[in-house]
């Protein structure tokens, strides 16, 4: 069997990277078809009703790093994009106890200094000092970046603007800055604050995704990436979005059809169509062939260069850092569905702490243990878990007076020493409740349903390797120029006419959409040519 | 001493923020929560309320009761059945508005008026020659607006009776088995709708409504969300968009319902059965073209505001807490061509919003004009897009 259609692009992969890149290509005028392997578009950012009235936000779960560039070029407001403001964050102790800050500064300060007088001003310079360093790294995070091993006038010209940038920082922001992207996140916040739990609740956000604890070296740079969130202007903020990160998808998938862009569900692509090193288009499963001079890959970097791509004809320099790129995921989600609110006994009767996520991160020790788990091959005794109850944030996605809970788990290694994660699972989403019935007494009662989701689901539904979130791990060498490979960062590849627009390329993950835009920058650059 | 409205007491344990403002003598609340936006959103995805109770209250009645209103008021309130409300302006001779309000009519000659200033003293001289009382009813009633998606929901479940409502129709119905009117009618640009409660029974009302609320997130908002989601639907406010005719010095303080972007409310204006105060000054200004402004929307781009201030080295962190003052629009030659009346960063539209007055050559929507913004102690201006009105106006406000 075999069709023919003639396409100016062929984006593989309907994640938010893949439709961003759609919707961008179809908005100048491309023609283009996405190619989704599953019966919905959004990849890993997906909203599932698994039970009548739940929607379960399955994978990620907050409109982390979304660029503001993207919202605005693609008129994203007029597709039904909304973001929901975050208005809280919580952090449990094991004490009763809890840290609790919200939208007042000055309230934010009295609440600290229950915990440490110091720490008020204290975490106004921690604040500060890192606000100087996001809004130093934002160019470079906002734009493409040179690839140093190219003649190309527009790669000097970017190298150029590069170490002029750097130039402008002063002694101690470069010195902060490159504390943040190579050292430990602990070591950083250690010169600013002493109470425990406000370190764990700023340390939690560097733990989010990598296979590192918060002491690591290497956790710094995480949590500069995490950051790097602008919600409504904000820098390091985050927001849920209406419905779910699946919510934004169907914007997305609105905008970029809206634009002319044609999405095919259930078409897994299983390799490229090439001809002297020029892509030509690509072939499903079933052997159904689509034709077109551009193929864009949104898959990871392993799937984009050694299975959909044939490494043969790819260069060895490339095949061997591919081949090295590390992912080893080490994330889980537990979602729950619940008859009622939990009940947290320090606060009483209040909710509004339920405003935003809920960091059961009780202390930089605790998430540290947690870790150690993982460099063993085992999954964490005691989860650091990252939680939402996104229901409490948009009333549509539970009945009313019953709510959904998204609980993000680290660390849950992709391989186990010993044994599997279908044999591993229920026990491992057994200690995600116990934790959450530890700090919220009628949490076993409130259970309705749980889904459960291993690195190996992630791995399974979405195609990301080893079950990654980021496609691929936010090392200092994996990122930015190296990103994912050095030579190979501008979002092209040694074959003529195939690009790259996933997570595995810079910026790198979230639900950022950056790389999906820079990749569309890059096709249009070229058809100009 | 700042009044109390009837539901002061609920409100006060609710407020967070204990952020309290004075509308009309009343302690009224600028926010509950500790976040304006938080509120916001209550009304944006959910369910909020706001305490209207501040509002004047006058009861209209009497034979002649509709030609009176046809005569006192710029829109023809003959078009106006039972059980139907209508926004409505009157204005000065000279077709300057005076005020606005909103006009419930409960049959052929019993009508309701609410208006944010008082207007007894007024009404009662304009109506002697005719048959009708004006009776001020305000402090017998406690009335609140709820407002957003949810509010339907939330009130379904109290009364059904509410469940068919068209916008701006309203209802005599019972909640808590109080007597209240409820009207599908809001200032929020959304599905909202408003109730009328006997003062006595409020805290009742009030009770049975956050009851019936608290599963879908229903909460309070105060008036600074109340001025986001006005904007938002391109809403005039008194004492914002526009100050009383009546208590103006000059000539600049005055607005036809023209300039003010109301004009659509004088639908059949050249009917001569209908002479109302103003009409003959509005049509003389109509055919003279001498409307000296227009009432638009402007738009500012993220990216402009954004490179603004990254541009002097600082962050550009938007207030979505409107403006409290006119800000300056000018050309591209920095000639001053008009002003917004309000201005802010609408959170649902991901972008600042305002609505401005200018002069009629500049209102064509895409017109590019600036306005100034202070930036590091500088004042500079930032390119903004004419648009029409409203922002904001999703399908489930009048479905």
């Amino acid at each position: 069997m075999s069709e023919t259609h003639a396409y100016d692009a062929i984006v593989i992969g309907g994640g938010h990277n893949g439709l961003t890149n759609a919707a961008y290509l179809a908005q100048a005028g491309q023609r283009v078809l996405v190619l989704e392997q599953r019966h919905l578009v959004g990849g890993a950012a997906i909203t599932e009703e698994l039970r009548p009235g739940f929607s379960f936000t399955t994978f990620s779960y907050a409109l982390s790093l979304l660029r503001p560039e993207i919202i605005q070029e693609l008129d994203l407001v007029r597709f039904g994009f909304m973001p929901l403001f975050m208005r809280s964050h919580f952090a449990p102790m094991d004490n009763g106890d809890y840290f609790l800050t919200g939208p007042d500064a000055a309230v934010n300060r009295a609440e600290i200094a229950r915990h440490s007088k110091a720490d008020v001003d204290g975490m106004d310079r921690f604040l500060h000092d890192t606000a100087r360093v996001k809004q130093f790294i934002r160019p470079l995070f906002d734009n493409i970046p040179p690839n140093l091993f190219s003649d190309d006038p527009a790669d000097t010209e970017r190298m150029a603007w590069l170490v002029k940038h750097l130039g402008t920082a002063d002694k101690k922001l470069l010195h902060d800055t490159v504390r943040l992207l190579t050292g430990s996140i602990s070591d950083f916040v250690d010169d600013y604050l002493e109470s425990d739990i406000i370190k764990a609740t700023i340390c939690s956000a560097a733990c989010v995704g990598i296979k590192l604890g918060p002491m690591s070296p290497g956790s710094g740079i995480n949590w500069l990436y995490l950051s790097m969130g602008e919600h409504d202007g904000f820098m390091g903020e985050w927001s849920f979005h209406k419905g779910g990160n699946g919510g934004f998808t169907q914007v997305l998938a609105r905008a970029a059809t809206a634009y002319g862009a044609e999405i095919r569900l259930d078409s897994h692509v299983s390799s490229l169509i090439t001809e002297g090193g020029e892509v030509r288009g690509v072939v499903l499963d079933d052997g159904t062939e689509f034709r077109a001079p551009v193929v864009v890959s949104s898959l990871d970097p392993r799937r984009t260069f050694l299975q959909i791509a044939d490494p043969r004809e790819l260069p060895a320099d490339l095949v061997d850092t591919i081949q090295r790129f590390r992912f080893q995921g080490v994330t889980s989600k537990v979602n729950f569905a619940l008859d009622g609110i939990p009940y947290y006994p320090a606060l009483g009767d209040r909710t509004d702490q339920y405003g935003g996520f809920i960091n059961v991160a009780p202390s930089v020790e605790y998430m540290e243990r947690a870790y150690d788990a993982a460099k063993y091959g085992w999954y964490s005794e005691h989860p650091y878990i990252d939680a939402s109850i996104q229901s409490f944030i948009d009333p549509d996605m539970a009945p009313p007076g019953k709510h959904v809970m998204s609980c993000y788990v680290m660390y849950t290694p992709y391989k186990l020493k010993d044994s599997t994660w279908d044999a591993q699972a229920e026990n491992m989403a057994d200690r995600v409740q116990a934790t959450m019935q530890r700090f919220f007494p009628n949490f076993n009662d409130l259970v309705l349903q749980r889904e459960i989701v291993t690195p190996e689901t992630i791995e399974s539904k979405t195609g990301l390797s080893e079950g990654n979130i980021y496609a691929g791990e936010f090392f200092p060498h994996q990122m930015y120029f190296f990103r994912p490979a050095p030579g190979y960062s501008d979002y092209r590849t040694p074959i003529r006419g195939y690009y790259q627009c996933g997570s595995g390329t810079h910026p790198g993950g979230c639900v950022i959409g950056a790389p999906g835009r820079f990749a569309s920058q890059q096709v249009l650059a070229d058809a100009k040519r | 001493m700042l009044k109390q409205t009837p539901f002061h007491p609920r409100l006060a344990e609710l407020s967070q923020s204990q952020a309290w403002g004075n509308w009309a003598g009343y302690l009224s609340a600028m926010r509950y929560d500790l976040s304006t936006k938080h509120e916001y959103f209550g009304v944006r995805n959910g369910a909020g309320f706001f305490d209207t109770s501040p509002l004047h209250k006058y009861w209209i009645r009497g034979r002649d009761a509709e030609k009176f209103l046809s005569y006192a008021f710029a829109r023809d309130i003959r078009t106006l059945k039972p059980g139907r409300a209508q926004y409505t302006i009157w204005c000065d001779d000279s077709g300057y508005v005076m005020e606005d309000g909103v006009i419930f009519r409960y049959s052929s000659d019993e009508f309701l008026l609410t208006a944010a200033e008082p207007n007894l003293g007024y009404l009662r001289q304009l109506a002697r020659p005719f048959d009708v009382e004006v009776v001020d009813c305000s402090e017998d009633y406690a009335s609140l607006a709820l407002q957003g998606p949810r509010s339907r929901v939330i009130l379904e479940a109290l009364t059904p009776d509410i469940s068919e409502l068209r916008y701006f129709g309203f209802a005599e119905t019972k909640i808590a088995d109080t007597p209240v009117t409820v009207s599908r009618t809001g200032f929020s640009g959304d599905l909202g709708y408003e109730l009328l409660i006997p003062a006595s029974d409020a805290l009742r009302v009030f009770d049975a409504i956050m009851d019936a609320g608290r599963p879908h997130g229903l909460r309070p908002y105060g008036d600074e969300a109340l001025g986001m989601t006005r904007i938002e639907a391109g809403l005039p406010l008194i004492g914002v968009e526009f100050s009383s005719s009546r208590y103006a010095f000059t000539a600049d303080e005055r607005f036809t319902p023209d300039e003010l972007g109301l004009g659509w409310l004088l639908k059949g204006i050249d009917d001569p059965t209908r002479p109302f105060i103003g009409r003959d000054a509005i049509i003389r200004e109509r055919m003279e073209g001498t409307s000296r402004w227009r009432t638009v929307g402007i738009t500012v781009s993220w990216q402009d505001y954004y490179n603004l201030f990254t541009s002097h080295g600082l962050l550009a962190e938007p207030d979505e807490i409107p403006v409290a003052w006119d800000t300056m629009i000018y050309n591209d030659k920095d000639k001053r061509i008009g002003y917004a009346t309000s201005f802010m960063y609408s959170p649902v539209l991901q972008r600042h919003v305002g609505i401005a007055r200018l002069k009629p050559k500049y209102a064509e929507p895409g017109t590019e004009v600036f306005i100034e913004q202070t930036v590091n102690h500088e004042y500079i201006n930032v390119r903004a897009t004419v648009t029409t009105l409203p922002f904001y106006n999703p399908e489930r406000k009048t479905a």
